[in-house]
């Protein structure tokens, strides 16, 4: 008897893991085991394939229903040599094995939605340890020796805001988790609650004891409908089982859960804003002080932490904070998870120990650049995040040396660019992304990003004026004094960190109407190679501005007076005639 | 009353098993408006105007609080609602081509329904697909690695099916 296992996290499914499940249903013989488990993280080798043959793993990867069968056949068989060149390189093996998970420790090994698979791997044990053995205090130590900060963005460290939030007056308290994953670029929160949701509610558990909450709350993006199904799914099995609701462990510990969905605003990963939010209105961040440990939820004691954080915290308490500490740098312990993703080989969920460098993720772990072009840039910490250039590739990972750059750890997106990415055309992407996002309540954040955004638009459209660099370096720091929330002190980040290592680029777009990258479509300049074009017409009956003229089976010529760029012709040209100058 | 539609028949009654849920706290606002659009496809005026009334929250409140979050709309969709995603990474790997190819192949633009009722096109900021990109989602069904032909393709097999 064996153990198949199909990876269905969101990015298996999409990548046509079902059908392949359905194959292996049909196929395979009964005394076989058939289950699923989240995601493994090697997104680009989706679906992935899993077969336990005893202690042997055969994993086999972009599995096509074709594929399927014969992994049913080599099952049914118990002959996988027919089948081998299905399963994954040794080159592919490295993207795990050169990896520390603890964090992401049962994603894609375990089946999310069984109780038992996480209950056997130890899973509930460290809580059971913190109501029996442990007082409140002792785990906030735990935790501070441990070293653990937030992983969301800002790397507070979790003890403090546990400690906090425990020594806040009154019986009512709340401990919140944000899993409103909102920075374009970064999914780790969902790989977690799609594949391994206990690990999340017992880490929540663990700090519910720890600052005297009774109701743990998970805010969740309602983008993210399976994370949402399978929490609800293993809140409800938790319950069964006693892990979760009155009493727990025979205790005077009583903890009930509830899951809000979020409605779509990034600003709500902000914390106040999100405790606005779970109320019921507006998205909009308050004041602080009082911070959310002394007046949140309901203007009672809240704690707020990441689906990332939680996740650490339970094998915190089974492996002990020193264990933790160990890794890492002076400043910064433990591992972080990374969303590798852009342009780059072997995209997918990466989990490293801190101190290790940008290049051993990008080049080591992710493999380099695809279609052997150059890198340029890798983006970090998303819209509050900036980009890091080729030079700054040896900093190591570590809350302080990443802040130095002008980026951030952020969330831990990490989106890589090659030479076909233009830097100001992606300030504008990012100040688009802040401008639509920003909730208005302070002018700064409200008409600054936009005003910035102005600016760059007509950069990237060959309008770009001397002054503009001198008037966006103004903007940036105008806003990050006078914004209220952390949407608006950082959003300036993007700009800044491609005016400080990008400069050049940005005064190619004004005084040159050049983009290197040829992305800004209104700086492309078109022409047609005579000895390539066959006179086929196909460009000239696409272009949408009659710029192109010429006879059948004769050279055709664009008249740059009426072009717009919209680059028609290039897609239309079957002959690789038209050429970007 | 005038704001975004007029609609005066719904069916009030399909709401009463969320409003017996969670009616009687303001702060379950946005879970209501979510059951709601769930039911009706979107928030039409006379469903606000009945949260309004079992809620007791001014009618003013519960249009900012719709009117803030993306997620929430005013005006009914078509029967296929695409989320095209338009974060880093799709952004990077050229969703702006196909944000253009099915943008001019059903003739609407952004948040727009196509006369026909079919389809209607969303972009959004990340589906947290990111490894797959560009992505589109069709109503629950996620789409990655595509091309401007292919996401072109997948909107007429599904328009011909339609037809059939």
């Amino acid at each position: 008897m064996m153990k198949v296992a199909v990876g269905e996290g969101s990015c298996g499914i999409a990548a046509g893991a079902l059908k392949a499940y359905d194959v292996l249903e049909q196929k395979l013989n009964s005394e076989n085991e058939l289950t699923v488990t989240g995601c493994i993280g090697m997104c680009y080798l989706e679906p992935i394939v899993d077969v336990y043959n005893g202690n042997e793993l055969h994993r086999f990867v972009r599995v096509t229903p074709e594929i399927a069968e014969k992994i049913a056949d080599a099952v049914n068989s118990s002959d996988f040599s027919n089948s081998a060149e299905y399963e994954i390189s040794d080159d592919d093996k490295s993207f795990l094995s050169s990896q520390t998970r603890i964090a992401l420790r049962h994603c894609g090994v375990i089946n999310p939605e069984k109780i038992e698979d996480y209950t056997e791997d130890g899973g509930y044990e460290a809580i059971k340890k913190c109501v029996t053995q442990m007082t409140p205090e002792e785990v906030i130590e735990e935790i501070k020796i441990s070293g653990l900060a937030g992983r969301g963005g800002a790397g507070f460290p979790t003890w403090f805001k546990w400690n906090a939030a425990k020594n806040s007056e009154g019986n009512e308290k709340y401990l919140i988790c944000n899993a409103d994953e909102g920075d374009p670029g970064a999914f780790m929160d969902r790989a977690v609650i799609e594949s391994d949701p206990h690990t999340l509610i017992e880490g929540m558990l663990i700090g519910a004891y720890a600052i005297g909450a009774k109701q743990a709350i998970v805010y969740v993006r309602a983008e993210y409908p399976l994370a949402v199904k399978r929490l609800k799914k293993a809140i409800k099995q938790a319950r069964e089982h006693g892990f979760v609701g009155e009493n727990i462990f025979g205790t005077d510990f009583s903890c009930d859960f509830k899951i809000k969905a979020g409605a779509g605003a990034f600003v709500c990963g902000e914390e106040t804003a999100l405790i606005e939010s779970l109320e019921g209105s507006r998205g909009m961040p308050r004041l602080k002080p009082p911070f959310p440990a002394q007046s949140g939820f309901l203007h009672k004691p809240s704690n707020i932490n990441n689906v990332e954080t939680f996740a650490n915290v339970a094998w915190i308490i089974q492996n002990g904070g020193e264990k933790f500490a160990e890794m890492g740098t002076e400043t910064s312990k433990g591992t972080k998870v990374f969303a590798l993703t852009g342009k780059i080989n072997k995209g997918g969920l990466v989990e490293i120990p801190m101190g290790k460098t940008l290049r051993d993720v990008i080049f080591g772990i992710g493999g380099g650049i695809r279609d052997g072009k150059k890198f340029k840039a890798v983006q970090m910490g998303g819209p509050s995040g900036g980009c890091i250039p080729e030079d700054l590739l040896d900093t190591v990972i570590d809350y302080k040396a990443l802040s130095a750059t002008g980026a951030i750890m952020g969330s831990g997106g990490m989106v890589v660019m090659d030479e076909s990415t233009c830097m100001v055309g992606m300030a504008k992407f990012f100040l688009d992304f802040t401008a639509k996002e920003s909730c208005g309540k302070c002018t700064h954040c409200r008409i600054g990003t936009k005003r910035m955004l102005e600016i760059l638009t007509r950069i990237t459209e060959g309008e770009g004026k001397e002054e503009d660099i001198d008037l966006l370096d103004e903007l940036c720091y105008s806003i990050k004094d006078g914004a209220l929330c952390g949407l608006g002190q950082t959003a300036p980040n993007p700009v800044l960190t491609t005016l400080k290592y990008f400069r050049d680029e940005y005064t190619d777009h004004i005084e040159n109407k050049h983009c290197t990258a040829h992305e800004c479509a209104k700086l492309r300049k078109y022409k047609i190679n005579a000895d390539a074009c066959k006179g086929c017409t196909a460009c000239a009956r696409k272009c949408p501005t009659g710029a192109i003229s010429g006879a059948v089976k004769s050279a055709h010529k664009i008249d740059r007076d009426i072009c717009i760029g919209c680059g028609s012709c290039l897609s239309a040209c079957r002959f690789g005639a038209v050429e970007v100058e | 009353m005038n704001f975004y539609n007029s609609k005066t028949d719904s069916d009030l009654t399909l709401l009463e098993p969320t409003l017996a849920e969670y009616g009687d706290e303001s702060e379950n606002l946005i879970t209501v408006l979510q059951s709601a659009q769930e039911i009706y496809g979107y928030l039409p005026t006379d469903v606000i105007i009945h949260i309004h009334n079992r809620m007791c929250i001014p009618v003013t409140k519960i249009i900012g609080v719709a009117t803030f979050y993306s997620q929430f709309r005013l005006t009914p969709i078509g029967k296929y609602l695409i989320m095209l995603c338009k974060g880093t990474a799709c952004h990077v790997n050229g969703s702006d081509g196909i944000y253009e190819a099915i943008s001019e192949y059903l003739n609407i633009t952004d948040g727009e329904t196509t006369e026909d009722g079919l389809f209607t096109i969303k972009c959004v900021a990340c589906l947290g697909c990111c490894s797959l990109s560009p992505v589109m989602m069709v109503n629950d069904d996620t789409y990655g690695t595509l091309t401007p032909e292919k996401a072109v393709n997948i909107l007429k097999e599904l328009a011909e099916k339609e037809e059939k």
